[in-house]
């Protein structure tokens, strides 16, 4: 501890232990002792209470002490625990008997003090910290802290109960760790009293009849096995596990998401050749309701080893929904569905007609379980690709209303589904996420025109409809193609005649989230096809491209902003052009987009124009190539101005590509990489400082460089040391740096870093702008930026001065409030 | 009690309800789906029309092409539109004592009711209801004739010739009885019998029942009716809404209790969302605009517009479509749109604070104000002059037969630049354009009905709780084209009677209980006698008077008075000269104390037997058997008068009398 610091300590706790002093806020208190947890690692606790006495005067005040903030009692109990964490120092605070006054019942537990979940919660932390060494054993065996932590288990605080539950476990690991781990036999009564104690709660919870109780006794478990990786965590299952398997007897299985949670937990920590574990998970699979045993059924089929009837199980479950929604909605006993031999199980069956909720609650969860599934390499092989895109698209079309199934199921399905805006948005989230497999072509077709028909209903809300639009962008993309054909295969070019009047129509909508969606499908789509001659035909016989430019005016930013992305697209595949005038066509939607960039009233809009412009820029745009340096004169000049620092920061971006363009690339993007980037030859170098001086980009990066916003200066300092590189060659240092015009320029450039930006540059020639490169010192400001902004501040001594300051015991109060 | 169901329109209903001694409509409304099989009135001389082709039969039989016109496959009377009344025959309707109007729409058949068939009565209504529904007839009234047509087909109708033509035309009911429109004249002679009403007036119908009419949200001064007596409650359910558009909200809270609930009037078109189809609407009419095209939307003069113009006052500027011109166009075009200004009390909440303000409640003032929504009275005059391309016009009538949407059907519907978008749910897109094909303009459907639908029926019902639900027949069972839709229809417990055209009902309830007044100087002299505890009776010697369906109890006539003047002592001398009134008994007889009764007085070998509704005590020395049961006592013995008096007398011991 530096000694400024411990010169401030004990007015700090003097501050502390007064009850009539106002401490400022918890984050305070909070950093204090992140900084005393720091002090303690680096050094020991001992040497520093007994250098700082007033440490430990202050945990004696606070005992004393009636009127004391829950707070600062809280605080003062976590404090303790940081000091006591080292053996020696839990000695020495021991000799004081001052953890059994803290920690024990003569302290705050007795108290009135002990009804502020904040004191309980101070007690809990500080013993987990405390906790660390085998004397924390016997003093909490000793001070019946043990028997504490059972009962606050149930406290009405919910983050004092969980933490119950983690000391718990953290305290049986302690006891199990020891030095004798190695040794400890598995079975359970060579076991630690205080371990034996623990378990014996366990055990008893799990016997109980009260649910609570049963909850908090498997959550207990899930976290040992969770974060507990003892060998000992195999004896606890062992001895525990005819207990949990009891809790399947019940009916309805008691806290059963609790119990998922545990078995998978276990079975994440256990060795795959324990077969009674799995056949636990086989007994809960199948005693679980269909809904409960969703999640656990994921579960079993992301473990990487489990046997494979138990994975048969395990997906079983998943599908069973989607099979029964097969079936149900079959005209006739068709092909072999789902699940081979096995009928919609009727437990399934029940719960999806029981209830709408219930049945909405069961399909989402397992087609969402589905998509999850279906990327991941350990998913269930064969996987059946076909039957889930028929019960994808049979389950969206009993939501529409467009499917007509004849059983009973079926209708009542129907019935519950039409309209259900939640299972839609399920079935079309896993309909997309089966895009990446294939399917065969019939229901392929059934797949788009499911879809199709999605898109075209006014009556998909606009959540639907996003999701539509993406399951469809999906869909599109990896649609096969003709093989040595470039060019689209004919189905897909039949769906875009389609589906572009129905594109057109929701440009259209009054909803601006459903424009929004509209044009980001549009953006996408010409991303990936806009060189594809049958999208480019269908697109410009369409009202597409004209509706997308009118939306540049639409009254929503959020829409005005994808239509400038959009329409940016468009134009980089030559789709804006109108057939008669192409010239004209491009350079107004050149000067549109620059209108938005300087008027727009929303950010939004204008960051979108500047990321078109840098893309434009960086592919070579037809109209942007013709006169370079006029389109990033122009773009800067705007962006300068711009309020929103994304615009400035992709102002910059914009600059740099210019930068590469005329000096070549940078050496390597790594930013771990060593080598510098290549200097440019002379002349061509000469020649980019004469463009770039005239674009006026070091008027724009030199700005930058001193912007209130750290990422803008950031990014400008790593753009003018790029170019300080590549300019190395060029001249020495003394050849302008001693010209008038520098010296007035540096002048300029420390008002504006004083903040006084109201002053412009000037025009600069390209031999001061070498000059300057070289005396200003980028690399110490490129450092100073990289310190996170409250550096200053976040120094200990700074925390004490503002605590102190807060409650004005300093004179002046000179430190920032933050 | 009884319903006469007089239309099998769900949606434009006519009931009768016989209820205690009082007959009444409910709504008058009118089917003009008849108008779909026949020809456009033009109100331009039309070549296409007047060259249409005559038809003949299959044998080349010509004799009805004067009459029937065939058009791209379909055939049509070329002729006067008519309608298909409500019927008449099922009741006398002269006997009709009052009729209940629930919105204008409703109330469209009125003048054939009125002017027509005896009815002497009077009809209730609400103000707005009343104007627009003037309104809705003038424009009728002025549409038809407007284009006055020498020719008027009957042939067509005999049922020999009927059966031989094609569909739709062979499958028309009651063709018979289809009518011309009615004149101006009947309007006005049928609209003065109506007594205006606001909500929750409570109007008493010859002291029989009461009915008040509440708020049903669905459109201007719109209501339902509760019908109630002292001890029963009909309600009548007819368009109603729970969204929030302009009307005042739906009053669900005085439904509740009702003995019968007569549903009628939900939408027509279930699936449709309303806000859907608003969205619908905007987008088709955007993109049409946008490409040069025009947009022709066929509605009512009053009801969803004002909606509609709302939604268009707050799209426009945003679609960037305010160059473009919107046209209203019906003779009442200007009466509709300052009536709905003006109507503030009967306005959604939101709309009645801004009159306060003071604004104009809709904001097509502001439309009209800007020039944006320019309305005339036809396409003749002032129009012609005005008229700019692209643009929107709203104009009627929906069923695409007559008005001045003909016009335009005739004039944009050869360019697929042109969308007609049909937002009135009351007739079929297809066979409204029928006699326009082929067309190469777009038709986009969007029905836009705001009337309650199966889910929110389902609530409302289990919130009103009705004892017995009463709906047209297409209510219970789904739409035929989607017959798996189980949830396109009502799903009640009892399940819901239905009705259908020309049926009569007997509601499933019995009145059981009538109240009757006790005059106080009656009731004065009563003395009840508690029976047990909190129990009393009286007995009540008195004279019903029966007027005006109310019932009062009055003191009998004083006897004449006798000639001695004797002093009357208390008012319950005052009995009538009548018949002694034999006392009346109550309470229970005990068996075993009466076994020792009658064993006291000398009866011996008595034997009790118990029996499933008392015991039977046999004397069987005297022959006799006493049957003791909860409501009755016999005494059977063999003509001995003597013996039964006596024995009567031991069992009255038992019993207390007053």
């Amino acid at each position: 501890m530096d000694p400024e610091c411990s010169r401030l300590l004990p007015a700090l706790c003097a501050v502390l232990a007064d009850p009539r002093q106002p401490v400022a806020d918890d984050t305070c208190l909070e950093k204090l002792l992140d900084w005393f947890t720091a002090v303690t690692e680096a050094g020991s606790s001992l040497l520093l209470l007994q250098e700082n006495p007033c440490l430990v005067e202050l945990l004696f005040h606070v005992l004393k002490s009636q009127d004391l903030s829950s707070r600062i009692l809280s605080f003062s109990l976590r404090l303790a625990g940081i000091f006591a964490a080292q053996e020696n120092c839990f000695q020495y605070l021991q000799q004081g008997e001052l953890l059994p006054m803290l920690f024990g019942e003569v302290g705050p537990l007795g108290g009135a003090a002990w009804t502020a979940p904040a004191v309980r919660s101070g007690w809990i932390q500080g013993l987990r910290t405390l906790a660390q060494h085998p004397s924390a054993l016997h003093f909490l065996a000793a001070c019946g802290a043990v028997d504490t932590i059972f009962s606050l288990q149930g406290d009405p605080s919910l983050f004092v109960a969980s933490a119950a539950g983690q000391l718990l476990v953290h305290i049986l690991d302690l006891a199990m760790r020891g030095p004798a781990e190695g040794r400890r036999s598995l079975q359970a009564c060579d076991w630690p009293a205080c371990a034996q104690k623990i378990v014996g709660h366990i055990e008893d919870s799990l016997c109980s009849t009260a649910i609570p109780q049963v909850t908090q006794a498997l959550s207990v478990l899930t976290t040992a096995f969770g974060h507990c990786h003892g060998l000992w965590t195999q004896g606890l299952w062992v001895r525990l596990s005819p207990l949990v398997a009891r809790l399947l007897e019940k009916d309805p299985v008691p806290a059963s998401h609790s119990l998922v949670d545990l078995l998978l937990s276990v079975a994440r920590s256990a060795p795959s050749s324990d077969r009674g574990l799995w056949e636990t998970l086989a007994q809960t699979l199948s005693h679980l309701s269909p809904t409960q045993a969703g999640p656990l059924a994921l579960g079993i089929l992301k473990l990487q080893d489990c046997p494979q009837v138990l994975r048969t199980q395990a997906f079983g479950i998943l599908l069973q929904p989607l099979a029964c929604v097969l079936e149900a909605a079959a005209q006739a006993p068709g092909p072999p569905g789902l699940l081979e031999g096995a009928a919609g199980d009727s437990m399934t069956v029940d719960t999806l007609l029981s209830s709408k909720s219930a049945c909405v609650g069961l399909l989402c969860c397992a087609l969402a379980h589905l998509g999850l599934l279906q990327p991941l390499p350990q998913r269930p092989s064969p996987w059946p690709q076909a039957p889930l895109l028929g019960a994808a698209v049979t389950i969206l079309r009993l939501c529409s209303g467009s499917a007509a199934p004849t059983s009973d199921v079926g209708g009542r399905l129907c019935a519950i589904l039409v309209g259900c805006g939640r299972v839609q948005r399920a079935a079309l989230d896993f309909l997309g996420a089966l895009s990446q497999g294939t399917g065969p072509q019939e229901l392929v077709t059934q797949v788009f025109s499911v879809l199709l028909e999605y898109l075209v209903s006014p009556e998909s809300s606009s959540m639907v409809l996003k999701k539509a639009f993406q399951a469809t962008l999906r869909w599109l993309l990896s649609s096969p193609k003709t093989p040595g054909c470039c060019d689209l295969d004919p189905h897909t070019q039949l769906f875009l005649t389609e589906l572009l009047p129905v594109l057109q129509k929701r440009l259209c909508s009054p909803c601006w989230e459903v424009r929004d969606s509209g044009l980001e499908f549009l953006t996408q789509m010409t991303r990936h096809w806009g060189g594809q001659a049958g999208f480019r035909q269908a697109l410009l016989a369409s009202e597409v491209p004209e509706l997308t430019k009118q939306l540049l005016r639409d009254p929503e930013s959020y829409v005005r902003a994808s239509a400038v992305t959009a329409t940016g697209q468009l134009s980089s595949w030559g789709l804006c052009a109108s057939p008669e005038c192409p010239g004209a066509q491009q350079e107004s939607l050149l000067v549109e987009l620059l209108h938005i960039l300087s008027t727009d009233s929303e950010g939004f809009p204008r960051r979108a124009v500047m990321q078109v412009f840098t893309e434009w820029l960086r592919d070579g745009h037809a109209d942007v190539a013709e006169d370079a340096e006029r389109f990033v004169a122009g773009v800067l000049q705007a962006a300068s101005r711009d309020l929103d620092w994304e615009v400035r920061a992709q102002g910059l971006e914009l600059a740099l590509v210019f930068l590469e363009q005329l000096l070549g690339q940078r050496g390597s993007h790594c930013p771990y990489a060593e080598a510098l980037p290549e200097t440019a030859p002379p002349g061509v170098l000469a020649q980019a400082l004469q463009v770039l001086c005239r674009v006026q980009l070091f008027e724009f990066a030199f700005r930058a460089l001193f912007d209130c916003d750290r990422p803008v200066a950031q990014k400008s300092c790593d753009l003018l040391l790029f170019l300080r590189a590549k300019a190395a060659p060029c001249g020495g240092p003394q050849e302008a740096g001693d010209s008038p015009n520098v010296a007035s320029v540096e002048a300029t450039l420390q008002r504006w870093q004083a903040g006084e930006q109201g002053q412009p540059l000037g025009y600069l020639e390209p031999g001061a702008v070498v000059a300057l490169l070289r005396s200003v010192d980028l690399e110490g400001l490129r450092d100073t930026l990289a310190e996170s902004s409250d550096h200053v501040e976040k120094s200990p001594q700074s925390l004490l001065q503002d605590m102190l300051a807060a409650v004005g015991v300093l004179g002046e109060n000179e430190a920032d409030c933050y | 009690m009884k319903l006469y169901c007089l239309s099998g329109h769900p949606t434009l209903p006519c009931n009768v309800l016989k209820f205690k001694s009082t007959t009444i409509m409910l709504d008058c409304g009118l089917d003009m789906t008849s108008t779909l099989n026949f020809l456009p009135l033009p109100l331009v001389q039309s070549p296409r029309l007047s060259n249409l082709p005559g038809w003949s039969l299959k044998d080349g039989n010509a004799f009805l092409d004067k009459e029937l016109k065939e058009c791209s496959g379909h055939v049509f009377v070329d002729s006067v539109p008519e309608f298909c009344l409500p019927e008449t025959e099922l009741i006398d309707l002269s006997t009709v004592d009052v009729i209940l109007i629930s919105n204008y729409h409703c109330m469209m058949a009125l003048p054939y009711i009125t002017e027509h068939t005896g009815f002497t009565g009077t009809v209730y209504a609400t103000e707005p209801s009343v104007q627009i529904g003037r309104l809705l007839m003038e424009e009728l009234v002025n549409f038809i004739e407007r284009v006055p047509k020498a020719q008027s087909a009957s042939l067509w109708k005999n049922k020999d010739i009927q059966r031989l033509l094609p569909s739709p035309l062979k499958d028309a009911v009651e063709v018979s009885t289809w009518r011309r429109c009615y004149t101006m004249q009947e309007v006005n002679s049928a609209l003065s019998k109506i007594q205006l009403v606001g909500y929750s007036q409570k109007i008493e119908l010859f002291g029989a029942v009461q009915v008040t009419p509440l708020s049903s949200g669905y459109a201007l001064g719109s209501s339902n009716w509760s019908i109630q007596s002292h001890y029963e409650k009909v309600s009548y359910v007819s368009g109603s809404s729970l969204l929030t558009t302009h009307p005042q909200p739906m009053d669900q809270a005085s439904l509740k209790n009702s003995d019968v609930l007569i549903l009628t009037g939900l939408t027509q078109i279930p699936t449709a969302n309303p806000d859907s189809m608003v969205g619908e609407f905007c987008s088709n009419l955007s993109l049409t605009v946008r490409n040069g095209g025009n947009v022709l939307v066929p509605c009512y003069p009053s009801g969803v517009i004002y909606d509609l113009l709302e939604c268009l006052y707050q799209y426009i500027d945003s679609a960037g479509l305010s160059s473009i011109p919107f046209y209203f166009i019906s003779p009442v075009a200007n009466s509709s749109l300052e009536f709905s200004q003006i109507f503030a009390e009967w306005l959604c909440h939101n709309k009645q604070t801004k009159v306060y303000l003071p604004e104009p409640p809709f904001p097509h003032a502001e439309l009209i104000q800007t020039n944006k929504l320019k309305h005339y009275p036809s396409i003749h005059g002032d129009f012609s002059n005005d008229f700019r391309q692209p643009c929107v016009v709203f104009t009627g009538h929906p069923s695409l037969r007559f008005g001045d949407v003909v016009h335009f059907m005739e004039l944009w519907g050869k360019s697929s630049l042109n969308t007609v978008i049909f937002t009135e749910p009351d007739f079929s897109y297809l066979e409204a354009l029928a006699p326009y094909q082929p067309l190469a303009m777009k038709c986009i459907y969007c029905p836009i009905d705001t009337r309650l639908n199966f889910i929110q029926v389902s609530k409302l019902l289990k919130e009103v709780q009705p004892l017995h639900v009463v709906c047209p027949e297409q209510y219970t069972q789904p739409p035929p084209a989607q017959s798996h839709r189980i949830d396109l229809m009502i799903d009640c417990q009892p399940p819901a009677m239905s009705y259908r055209r020309a049926e009569v009902l007997a509601l499933p309830f019995k009145r059981r209980y009538e109240k009757i007044e006790i005059m106080p100087e009656l009731a004065d002299s009563l003395v009840p006698m508690e029976i047990k505890p909190g129990v009393s009776l009286a007995t009540v010697s008195a004279v019903l008077h029966t007027k005006d369906n109310k019932h009062i109890l009055q003191p009998p006539p004083r006897p004449a008075q006798p000639t001695g003047g004797k002093k009357r002592k208390r008012a319950s001398d005052d009995i009538p000269d009548c018949k002694v009134l034999k006392p009346l008994l109550s309470g229970s007889i005990p068996v075993e104390q009466f076994v020792q009764t009658l064993e006291k007085h000398g009866f011996s070998d008595i034997k009790v037997e118990d029996t499933a509704k008392g015991h039977i005590v046999l004397l069987q020395e005297a022959e006799t058997l006493i049957q003791i049961e909860e409501d009755s006592t016999h005494i059977i013995c063999d003509n001995d008068e003597m013996l039964r008096v006596r024995l009567r007398d031991l069992v009255l011991k038992f019993l207390q009398k007053f």
